[in-house]
């Protein structure tokens, strides 16, 4: 993993974000899962965090020196899966 | 912390962010934005992201449209370094009758004796604008080219680093408790991280701003609602306006970064600080949707959510000195619009606490315009 460049290390794959992405947003202050997402959009691609957001608290408790746990985890929402908008209206029709 | 400032603004949404950059540019020092949550929890954050002009009311008008003037060169004033998105490619309003296209003929007619470049549409227009568009469904409709989207997050974003360069200080997770008075004059913010000395408060807590406004005896006549809205997956571009109507109760656009969002109202919905999603929001938004914008319902929801519209009796905003508590400013009520009109907002809350000549009449903002009188003007543009 040193050797790795936080350039080339993509941590959320919807939105294009990597590593070095997170590093500058923590470097301008930002240090919440929320103001990240405001930002960058990180986690609020189709999988909805499913596959980046455990990455995105770990990498926020190394950075900040904090426990795992006070590096809040963002707020979950509908849906887990998308469905599409005329499979919806089609279920309430019937 | 300061312990000290010359103002306090209470909210980090767009308004907060406006009104502090504002007051710095003009040279007031020690300014303190408090945020109970973090930047855009609120109202800001859970926005449609649209921009328009097209309003039914005189006031509504003249600061969408000098709103939209400032957002045209923010990117610049604010030298920011990251996008705020601002993206005119129009609103297309649609009436499903007669009696709704009348009423916007005169809407029209107000908008263009402001300078407002908005204009009627018949079906076969409306289509030339949003090809995919079920014109079975509409009458006529309205479009105006230079309304649109901006990014939220990013602009509310652009303020906040602006307004730090001028010195401003901005503390989020940092709940309001309590604001102290003595002998009417306001003494200071009591916060759950301490206690900051200072005369003149500003309440930008949008949903929350009853709240703010009772701590200083005021009864504010703004109550809130949830207002829910969804996002679907990104696609490749597909539809440049935002499609709105408000007798059907949809919004929809396609944003820059390719995801549609759609939002509707419900007014049955209870008074207060419910901001949560429901499947009946889901199920009628599907059908609205799939009826009106027919292709869009190919797409996947990926995420749906609530926010307040924070209204007032008129539905235009309160852009307020107090008349009762001296130092007390308000900026509320805007009725689900605060988000496209904040440059105004902050303009006139700087002029107002620097005793600076008005940009514009004040009279229909006042917080007084509600004592005893009968609403003059209804704004009835509102999903």
């Amino acid at each position: 993993m040193d050797n790795m460049n936080p350039k080339e290390i993509v941590i959320c794959r919807c939105s294009d974000v990597t590593l070095a992405d997170l590093f500058a947003l923590f470097e301008q202050g930002y240090r919440t899962f929320e103001e990240l997402k405001r930002i960058k959009r990180v986690g609020m691609g189709p999988c909805q965090a499913n596959t980046c957001g455990k990455m995105v608290q770990w990498e926020i408790a190394k950075y900040f020196d904090i426990p795992l746990e006070e590096a809040l985890f963002h707020n979950l929402r509908p849906f887990t899966l998308g469905i599409k908008l005329k499979h919806i209206k089609e279920g309430s029709d019937t | 912390m300061m312990t000290q400032a010359n103002v306090v603004i209470i909210g980090g949404g767009i308004s907060g962010a406006s009104i502090a950059y504002h007051l710095a540019e003009a040279g007031v020092k020690d300014i303190v934005v408090l945020e109970k949550h973090y930047m855009t929890y609120g109202a800001t954050g859970r926005c449609g992201a649209g921009v328009r002009q097209q309003w039914g009311t005189r006031m509504n008008c003249l600061l969408a449209k000098k709103s939209v003037a400032f957002f045209e060169k923010a990117q610049e004033i604010l030298a920011y370094d990251g996008d705020i998105e601002f993206k005119q490619e129009g609103y297309l309003i649609v009436a499903s009758d007669e009696a709704e296209a009348k009423t916007f003929a005169a809407h029209v007619a107000l908008q263009n004796s402001l300078g407002i470049p908005a204009r009627v549409c018949t079906k076969e227009e409306a289509r030339a604008i949003v090809p995919h568009l079920n014109t079975d469904a509409i009458h006529s409709a309205t479009f105006c080219p230079t309304d649109g989207h901006l990014n939220p997050f990013t602009m509310t974003d652009a303020f906040f680093k602006a307004a730090k360069r001028l010195g401003v200080h901005y503390y989020d997770h940092t709940a309001v408790t309590d604001i102290r008075r003595q002998n009417g004059q306001i003494e200071g913010v009591m916060t759950q991280h301490g206690f900051i000395k200072t005369n003149t408060v500003v309440n930008a807590a949008g949903g929350w701003a009853k709240d703010i406004g009772a701590m200083v005896g005021l009864d504010i006549p703004v109550y809130s609602r949830n207002h829910e809205i969804l996002v679907t997956e990104p696609v490749e571009k597909m539809q440049g306006p935002m499609v709105i109507s408000f007798s059907k109760n949809i919004y929809c656009q396609q944003t820059p970064h390719g995801a549609f969002i759609m939002g509707r109202g419900d007014k049955d919905a209870p008074k207060g600080l419910d901001m949560g999603s429901s499947w009946q929001f889901l199920e009628a938004m599907a059908k609205t949707v799939s009826d009106l914008l027919p292709p869009v319902g190919e797409l996947r929801v990926i995420r749906q959510w609530g926010g307040l519209y924070n209204m007032s009796p008129d539905h235009q905003p309160i852009i307020s000195a107090s008349r009762d508590v001296p130092g007390f400013y308000i900026a509320c009520g805007f009725s689900g619009h605060g988000f496209m009109l904040a440059p105004m907002t902050g303009l006139l809350i700087r002029e107002m606490i620097l005793g600076q000549t008005p940009s514009m009449p004040l009279e229909a903002l006042s917080l007084e315009r509600f004592e005893g009188q009968e609403i003059e003007e209804l704004e009835t543009s509102v999903v």
